[in-house]
């Protein structure tokens, strides 16, 4: 455990070591409010509570998260540095879960700094801000799992650019899993695959935890979408080190 | 005399290709072993096999008794590795990146510290302990790969051409610092500069094309050509294997 913390503690410390932390921050904040205030029309609605900001959540995250995650083992690999840190006295794992950790924790900073708007909307009216919490949780969940995707696929590759691509696909494909466009066309074709393709989908998880509601098989699905993307990342590290 | 590196029969194939065949020797305390070969001749190749980053397709490595599949944590704990081209972490500081290897080699407060601070005199990197490792030069990016490597004051050392890229006064620092710690330690270092041989070296092995070729001490070694120069001998053993093959 205090392998996986020093590992997660030196990777956070180099996002704020090079412009990476604030041109995510900056990007993150300034795409997230142009969302919400204009597409989402925050103040026209006329409703307090935070709808259209976690409406767009999963869609800044998608464009962004594999952003974070492309250099995660990709840069090692280039760096040559994975040699060393894998021939340090740690295992696969704790270096796996160490740089998933630090990425998370980054996102959560990231989140934290949206406090702006749960401020405006208090000031405005009288949110649930239980409400406001549980979707702050989901979209860190969300963040979570994107990021397992990340970076499992950016252990695949010394090339970010390709790490990057993969990786927005890949979530993207998560991501619309429950929309029309894809269940119409599984429903037509098999319709007990459009089920199961349905309840995969990130995006569809999600959307309990914007209405409040925190289920315990919503929690146990990102948990083990997490768990099995960390895994397949330590095998893909384990095979692929030394190519 | 205990043997600290035990290799046997470690092989490495990539598809077709065996880069590193059948290679066998041992190491021990207080024996400095030069590993010589022409560039691809498959150093690099086993001295990662030897610190657990590649896995063997044949073969044994062990280091300090441990060996390096199975047991490779407590395999790790005894190595100080020097990986080819030292890569380190452009973004850190010198010293942050030692109390980083500090932390993971299991030091806290004063202790890692004081460690850092041995590291530091030990490779003289006192002048730059606060600049980011990517705004140094080559040598001075070298020893702080070498500090690394010997900050946890490992009974064995595996350096992956320790010297290259540095200057004549900063080779001859390396070479001392190696002289000093030799009597403890048992370590395997690579390298195509053969004057290093002579140097530091109480015995030596040429590999060609995956295999070992000669192994015996300096002298031994300059005694296969009637010259007596390291360079003949070297050029005789590998570039003959290279026409006949």
């Amino acid at each position: 455990m205090r392998n996986v913390w020093i590992v997660a503690n030196r990777e956070l410390a180099s996002y704020f070591a090079t412009p990476v932390a604030v041109v995510f921050i900056v990007i993150f904040l300034a795409l997230q409010g142009a969302l919400t205030f204009n597409l989402g029309n925050f103040f026209d609605r006329n409703q307090a509570d935070m709808g259209p900001f976690f409406n767009f959540l999963p869609w800044v995250f998608l464009l962004l998260i594999p952003a974070l995650t492309m250099r995660l083992w990709a840069e090692e690999r280039r760096l040559g540095t994975i040699e060393l840190l894998l021939t340090l006295p740690i295992t696969q794992g704790q270096a796996v879960v160490g740089k998933f950790l630090a990425a998370w924790a980054f996102c959560a900073i990231a989140l934290a700094l949206t406090f702006p708007f749960v401020v405006t909307v208090n000031y405005l009216g009288r949110p649930d801000n239980g409400v406001i919490a549980t979707g702050y949780a989901g979209g860190l969940l969300v963040a979570g799992a994107f990021l397992s995707i990340g970076s499992a696929l950016s252990a695949a590759t010394k090339n970010q650019v390709i790490a990057f691509v993969l990786g927005v696909a890949v979530c993207f494909v998560f991501a619309v899993a429950s929309y029309p466009l894809v269940t119409d066309f599984l429903a037509k074709s098999s319709p007990a695959l459009a089920e199961i393709v349905r309840r995969l989908s990130v995006a569809e998880r999600f959307q309990g935890f914007t209405r409040g509601v925190v289920s315990l098989r919503d929690l146990i699905y990102f948990a083990s979408f997490i768990g099995f993307w960390l895994f397949l990342n330590t095998v893909i590290v384990e095979h692929r080190k030394a190519d | 005399m205990t043997a600290l590196i035990e290799i046997d029969g470690l092989t490495k194939r990539f598809g077709a290709f065996t880069a590193v065949d059948s290679v066998s020797f041992t190491v021990a305390r207080g024996e400095v072993l030069g590993f010589l070969g022409p560039n691809g001749a498959g150093k690099s190749t086993t001295m990662r096999m030897l610190a657990g980053f590649m896995t063997p397709s044949a073969g044994t490595a062990r280091i300090c008794g441990h060996d390096v599949q199975r047991e490779s944590l407590a395999a790790r704990r005894c190595l100080g590795f020097l990986p080819e081209g030292a890569p380190t972490y452009p973004d850190m500081t010198v010293e942050g990146f030692l109390r980083f290897v500090a932390s993971v080699r299991g030091y806290r407060g004063g202790e890692a510290a004081d460690r850092v601070a041995h590291a530091i005199g030990l490779t003289t990197l006192g002048g730059v302990r606060l600049q980011p490792v990517e705004t140094l030069s080559k040598g001075f990016k070298r020893r702080v790969g070498l500090a690394q490597s010997m900050l946890h004051d490992p009974p064995v050392l595996v350096l992956d051409e320790p010297t290259d890229g540095l200057d004549p006064n900063q080779k001859h620092e390396v070479r001392r610092l190696i002289e000093r710690m030799a009597p403890e330690k048992a370590i395997l270092i690579s390298t195509h500069i053969l004057e290093e041989v002579d140097a530091v070296c109480s015995r030596a092995i040429i590999v060609s094309r995956g295999r070992i070729v000669a192994d015996g001490t300096p002298a031994e070694l300059q005694k296969m050509n009637p010259s007596g120069r390291l360079d003949d001998v070297f050029r005789d053993l590998t570039a003959a294997r290279t026409e006949a093959a």
